[in-house]
């Protein structure tokens, strides 16, 4: 079945010229329209554009030019990531109806790289969730249920690949967004360094924690995908200039000596008994393997999330501001200026985006922004501190992503209630730090993820470790009963 | 309670969102609710500690002064509710 194809094995096949990337594309769009109307990963597909981009590559190859790294590989964006021509809308009312006149770099790059845009995945309005519930167009399913969500914001892209719909797909990480959907759809996730991959084009959310990286179907996949779009950028001035090792040189380096610090308040009460036991049955598997795994302690943990939700929601308020309604996307119409402004917002977004914008504006408001905005500051560094000592002694740290598994469509109503799922993950994003999430066990049939974060720029590192785990566990294989594994398409019919 | 139904609509008004009134109040019910969960960064003392911004040991980063292609005006406007004559056209500010 060619859409269950990993990036490397599709690249293997058209190189040996078994199967052509149009013959790969189509599949893949068979597979969309197979599944995707009860998943409802994307929000805009791009049949045409990707029927013709697929038949390029192959005139390409049999011309004998050199092919580059990803070509004729299908893939799925998070439709906050600018690509030229094609709807890019957030899932936001606000920007249903925007093209952009640009790439984002990491578009561009993935372009450049031959990949095959199939289309543009489903999140929730903004990035703003952890769930995609709060999408203004749908809630994307989890495929391993379609009860339960995907989790969020990144949803789309995570149910896409899980549901092999594409080789491969792109999400935004800005508190766990990333990590916690690929955690939930059992696939692979990395937020990479805070500065590794250009912001350029990635519809700013919160900028100081931002940023773009992978979802693939195994470890050595995610890799590739890294050496595709970790390059310094001009165009956004918090990449950073530095070389991009070859992230699959060191893939089978093996974990041997490795310190892996475990910080005990990641397996505090907050965290389900079954993702506990999943994410330390791991720890074993790795501490067999020659790691050297030491319980720590990363007191500041607890204050993540009061952190992250007067950060973000003060960036996020000043970002947002730009959607008035004068350059793109939606426009009430009224009579004067201001009340055009007010209008065009209070219609085009919806209410988590209005819940973070006001939280945001209050936090900075004249009065307010020593004691909300500047101590979250200030707090913000004792977290990144507290990260950089435990660093001076360890080479990675191991946590569970998310502190439950995928839970149903429709049962966390309160917002505060939903900002405490990403426990685990927002300490990553206000320290920059790289982290990757894998899937490490299943609990009654739903994916556990496993956290590993390690030190600035050692994506590498975090990689070598992941890919050792993952030879030995062979857990990557699982497929949810959606895609049918074991039983020969053909037979289904 | 931290913030009054007063307060939420002059936060409002600073957003340039309007909202009905048992919006209003709801808005005001779970904004108190984060904000009485963030309280817990006063159990924190961080008189000495410089805030972080970002993370990055990067400072005023510059290019050289060099006229580059930008986004053309035609480009700029595509997605323009309205314009008119090269520019964005919006409701009239001066009487």
């Amino acid at each position: 079945m060619l859409e269950q194809c990993t990036v490397a094995e599709a690249l293997e096949r058209l190189e040996k010229k078994e199967i052509s990337a149009l013959e790969l594309t189509e599949a893949a769009l068979r597979r969309v329209e197979a599944v995707d109307e009860s998943v409802k990963a994307f929000v805009t597909v791009t049949k045409n554009e990707a029927l013709a981009a697929a038949a390029l590559v192959d005139a390409k190859r049999l011309s004998g030019e050199a092919m580059p790294l990803l070509a004729g590989i299908p893939m799925a964006l998070k439709d906050n990531l600018c690509t030229k021509g094609v709807l890019t809308t957030c899932s936001s009312k606000i920007l249903d109806n925007f093209k952009p006149p640009y790439d984002a770099t990491a578009v561009e790059l993935l372009r450049d790289a031959g990949a095959v845009l199939l289309g543009k995945t489903n999140l929730d309005e903004f990035a703003m969730g952890s769930s995609t519930e709060n999408s203004a167009f749908f809630t994307t399913r989890n495929p391993w249920d379609l009860e339960r969500v995907p989790g969020g914001s990144s949803g789309g892209s995570a149910a896409a690949v899980a549901a092999d719909e594409v080789c491969f797909a792109l999400g935004s990480d800005t508190g766990g967004s990333i990590r916690q959907p690929a955690a939930f759809c059992g696939v692979v996730g990395m937020k990479p360094t805070y500065g590794r991959v250009s912001r350029y084009g990635l519809i700013a959310f919160a900028s100081s924690l931002d940023q773009i990286g992978p979802f693939t179907k195994d470890v050595r996949d995610c890799a590739i995908v890294m050496n595709a779009i970790a390059r310094y950028d001009a165009r956004d001035t918090t990449s950073v200039p530095m070389e991009t090792p070859d992230y699959t040189a060191q893939l089978s380096g093996g974990v041997k000596g490795l310190r892996i610090g475990v910080p005990q308040e990641y397996f505090a009460a907050g965290i389900d008994q079954d993702v506990r036991n999943a994410v330390q049955q791991a720890l074993a598997v790795l501490v067999a393997l020659g790691a050297e795994a030491e319980e720590i302690s990363l007191p500041h943990t607890d204050y993540g999330i009061a952190v992250y939700y007067l950060i973000a929601p003060a960036e996020a308020s000043s970002n947002l501001a730009r959607y008035d309604g004068v350059q793109y996307g939606y426009r009430a119409e009224a009579d004067n200026l201001l009340e055009m402004y007010q209008k065009t917002r209070s219609r085009g977004f919806g209410s988590e985006v209005k819940r973070r914008i006001m939280l945001g504006t209050y936090a900075l408001s004249s009065g307010y922004y020593d004691a909300y905005y500047l101590k979250a500051s200030q707090v913000r560094t004792l977290i990144k501190q507290e990260f950089a000592e435990a660093f001076k002694k360890f080479d990675l740290i191991l946590t569970p992503t998310a502190p439950s598994t995928a839970f149903p469509v429709g049962t966390v109503e309160d917002p505060l209630t939903m900002y405490l799922n990403d426990i685990c993950t927002i300490p990553v994003n206000l320290a920059g730090l790289p982290a990757l999430s894998m899937p490490c066990g299943f609990v009654n049939n739903l994916p556990v993820g496993l956290q590993l974060i390690g030190k600035p720029f050692a994506e590498a590192t975090i990689l070598r470790a992941a890919y050792a785990y993952e030879q030995h566990s062979g857990l990557i294989k699982q497929k949810p009963a959606l895609s049918g594994k074991g039983v020969p398409q053909d037979e289904q019919i | 309670m931290k913030l009054t139904s007063k307060e939420v609509a002059h936060v409002a008004s600073l957003a340039r969102l309007e909202m009905a009134e048992d919006e209003m109040e709801k808005f005001a019910g779970q904004l108190n609710a984060i904000l009485e969960f963030a309280d817990k960064l006063n159990r924190l003392e961080t008189k000495d500690i410089l805030p972080t911004a970002h993370v990055l040991p990067l400072n005023n980063v510059f290019r050289e002064d060099r006229v580059t292609p930008g986004l053309e005006s035609k480009a700029a406007l595509l997605n323009a509710p309205e314009a008119e004559e090269g520019m964005f056209r919006v409701p009239r500010v001066i009487e």
